[in-house]
């Protein structure tokens, strides 16, 4: 008779239950799932495909689904690492072949060879050309990723890809310890000049 | 009036009478002059002249490109000989656009334009003026003063304060500025004060300056101001002239994380920026000189010269006599916040408050950098009261987020823990790379939204394009289809005439046969 009562008890719990986790999934239904967004919000969004997917947000959704963490040369390591910490899986170093982790460059058309053809145009993922046909291109620095698509169609191969000028207002200090850090030394740093020379007097 | 006073601080040796014994000398003018285009925080400034045009002393020739930018004015007359990238006076040492004059000895004034009866004149007009005369803060930071002297209209501001602190070692150049400009610096306050119309005014000024406190004294006496603006004396302490610091002095309140004194209706300006405001109002002069004090054991003579921005630190330094043998390194700005040059081709920038050329007593090479023993005489000294030895940690293990919720943006970076490291260490220099990479981090993740944006944008664009296509598509379908079904109803229309005329034709015959059958009845006669 016990059993009884405690099967019919352990029943009643698990519809009870049931009936809130069907609400819950009712009502509380995500329509994406959350960790693609977090996913593509660590890609760097040049959406240059080299991992093989046609953009940053397919290949989220592919991680999300499994796929390696390793395939995104743009964001190199340091996405690497992030996605890691986010997924909980290991650092593994990047898949070369995909590419390699480049500084950042733009694209430049050398405009006296362009012929206006509007295939580079069509090519760019964040619309970073301006120009129409049997006109002139040219690339809006600002806007452009650095994503390479570009190259691969233009008929007279008049794009380069640049490296991005340093100027005072991007530089920024080394880590103290590597190399050329002491170059540009912090006096900070240094002691009162009378106290070094007594001490270095002291142990001469 | 009482002062209160902030966390730790550090005395270090001053070092300051060496380069007081002389009053402040005139400009000397140099072979040539450079003039970067950006001397200031913000917008780089758009060159307005060309190569081999004549300029003169005062002349516009770079214009302020965007709101948070500086105009540059030609501090002699003479010819512009290029417009080139040349290194600059900045940590990196990297180059940028500058301006390159050759004067013609003949210093020649471009037309002045002082603003009349400025004392009548409203806040839109003074603020254009002080912004065409290109003047950006003189304490060091080199941000656009006209900027900061227009805080958001929703906040009160109170309180003005003027910064006479100058709390780091060497540096003189406020000091005599006002034993000798204090007039100048009065009336530059109430420049100051008639834009921003604040309840009252603070002047802190530190207790090693007594002959500037008294000019200062002085000048006040005849000042119509003089009931709202108080004169106090603050203890020598570094950094008391730190902006923040010097707010927690006078007022007792601490500017909240991340926000501005004017959040807490407070502006704070530099008594050299006062002068260069008084100077451009009632004068018409632009910001082509500044005081700047030449020091260092180096350095045969050490005192302050009024020099024009531009002028070459090599040329400088030969003024003061600076011998070579005894050099050791020179140095931008003063012993705790400067930074060493690389070259002394580069120029004197709007900022540059101090040159100390130093011997190699008294200005070492760092000694090399040893283990923290976690003694905590970094927190103790730190004005900013974080936890420095944390933000090594943090800084050095790469940990970013860490450093951030620690507060290490409110870090002014015055370098008293590093003074005070027994190990050592160069804890700024981690603190500053560790803000950088936060920095850029921020950038790119900016950019990467940025770029985000705009590629779901142009897939949205394609997308609709591709819709409209097909619709376009299906609606000349539609349109064929419609055609092909007017045309074969035109086709039953052709049956049925056919068929009227079939009728009549067959009507006719049956006339006819009639006919035919009425004459057969009757037969010919």
């Amino acid at each position: 008779m016990s059993i009884l009562t405690a099967i019919l008890i352990l029943l009643a719990l698990a519809a009870i239950f049931g009936i809130i986790l069907g609400f819950a999934a009712v009502y509380f239904k995500v329509d994406e799932d959350p960790v693609v967004d977090q996913i593509d919000n660590i890609l760097p969004q040049t959406q240059c495909g080299q991992c093989s997917y046609p953009g940053c947000k397919p290949y989220a959704e592919a991680i999300a689904n499994g796929d390696e963490i390793n395939k995104c040369p743009p964001g190199g390591e340091s996405t690497i690492h992030a996605l890691a910490e986010l997924l909980g899986r290991d650092f593994v170093p990047l898949d070369e072949d995909h590419g390699e982790e480049k500084d950042k460059r733009v694209a430049l058309i050398r405009e006296a060879e362009c012929i206006g053809c509007t295939k580079c145009i069509q090519a760019c993922p964040v619309d970073a050309i301006l120009g129409a046909a049997k006109q002139m291109h040219t690339v809006i620095a600002q806007e452009c990723t650095g994503c390479d698509l570009c190259l691969e169609p233009c008929p007279v191969d008049c794009i380069d890809m640049v490296p991005v000028q340093t100027t005072t207002n991007e530089w920024r200090w080394n880590l103290p310890g590597t190399a050329d850090s002491t170059h540009h030394s912090l006096i900070a740093s240094d002691h009162d000049p009378r106290t070094v020379k007594e001490n270095t007097e002291a142990s001469a | 009036m009482n002062t209160q006073t902030f966390h730790g601080g550090i005395h270090p040796p001053e070092n300051k009478t060496q380069s007081t014994q002389t009053p402040i000398e005139t400009a000397l003018l140099p072979n040539k002059l450079i003039l970067p285009l950006q001397q200031h925080i913000g917008q780089q400034a758009k060159p307005l002249v060309s190569p081999g045009e004549r300029v003169l002393k005062g002349q516009m020739i770079a214009a302020a490109v965007g709101y948070i930018s500086a105009a540059v004015h030609a501090p002699t007359s003479g010819i512009v000989t290029a417009i080139e990238a040349h290194a600059l006076p900045h940590p990196s040492g990297l180059s940028g656009q500058c301006i390159v004059i050759k004067p013609d000895g003949q210093d020649q004034w471009s037309e002045l334009t002082p603003l009349e009866n400025y004392q009548q004149a409203d806040k839109a007009t003074l603020l254009q003026h002080i912004s065409n005369a290109g003047i950006t803060g003189l304490g060091g930071a080199g941000f656009p003063t006209a900027v900061k002297l227009n805080p958001s209209e929703e906040l009160l501001i109170d309180t003005l304060i003027l910064n006479a602190a100058e709390c780091e070692p060497y540096i003189t150049a406020d000091d005599m500025l006002m034993r000798e400009r204090a007039e100048e610096v009065i009336q530059g306050l109430h420049i100051i004060a008639q834009i921003l119309q604040p309840s009252h005014c603070l002047i802190g000024i530190e207790n090693n300056k007594p002959e500037a406190f008294d000019a200062l004294h002085q000048a006040l006496e005849s000042s119509h101001l003089k009931d709202k603006i108080h004169l106090i004396s603050i203890p020598t302490k570094y950094p008391s002239g730190g902006e923040k610091q010097l707010i927690q002095i006078l007022t007792g309140t601490e500017v909240p994380n991340g926000g501005l004194p004017a959040d807490i209706g407070i502006v704070c300006h530099n008594v050299g920026t006062a002068v260069a405001i008084y100077r451009a109002v009632t004068k018409g002069e632009p910001l082509i000189s500044r005081v700047t004090t030449i020091t260092g054991e180096a350095a045969a003579r050490q005192g302050n010269i009024d020099v024009l921005i531009g002028t070459p630190i090599e040329t400088l330094l030969n003024h003061f006599g600076v011998q070579q043998d005894l050099l050791h390194r020179v140095v931008m700005g003063g012993p705790m916040m400067g930074f060493t040059l690389d070259s002394v081709q580069l120029p004197i920038v709007k900022a540059s408050n101090c040159i100390i050329a130093a011997s190699r007593d008294e200005l070492p090479d760092p000694a090399p950098e040893q283990a923290c023993i976690r003694c905590g005489m970094c927190a103790e000294v730190c004005p900013a009261t974080l936890l420095p030895q944390q933000l090594y940690w943090f800084s050095k293990a790469k940990e970013f987020d860490k450093a951030l919720s620690h507060n290490l943006l409110d870090c002014i970076e015055c370098g008293a823990c590093s003074y005070v490291c027994p190990s050592n260490i160069p804890l700024v220099q981690y603190y500053r790379f560790t803000k950088g990479e936060i920095r850029i981090e921020e950038h790119e993740r900016t950019a990467s939204d940025h770029a985000r944006q705009r590629f779901e944008a142009r897939q949205i664009r394609l997308d609709k394009e591709a819709a409209d296509k097909e619709a376009k598509r299906q609606a000349r379908a539609a349109a064929a289809a419609a055609k092909k079904a007017e045309k074969a109803g035109a086709a039953d229309d052709d049956s049925t005439k056919a068929a009227v005329v079939q009728a009549a034709l067959e009507r006719a015959q049956a006339r006819k046969e009639k006919k035919a059958a009425a004459a057969d009845s009757n037969p010919r006669d």
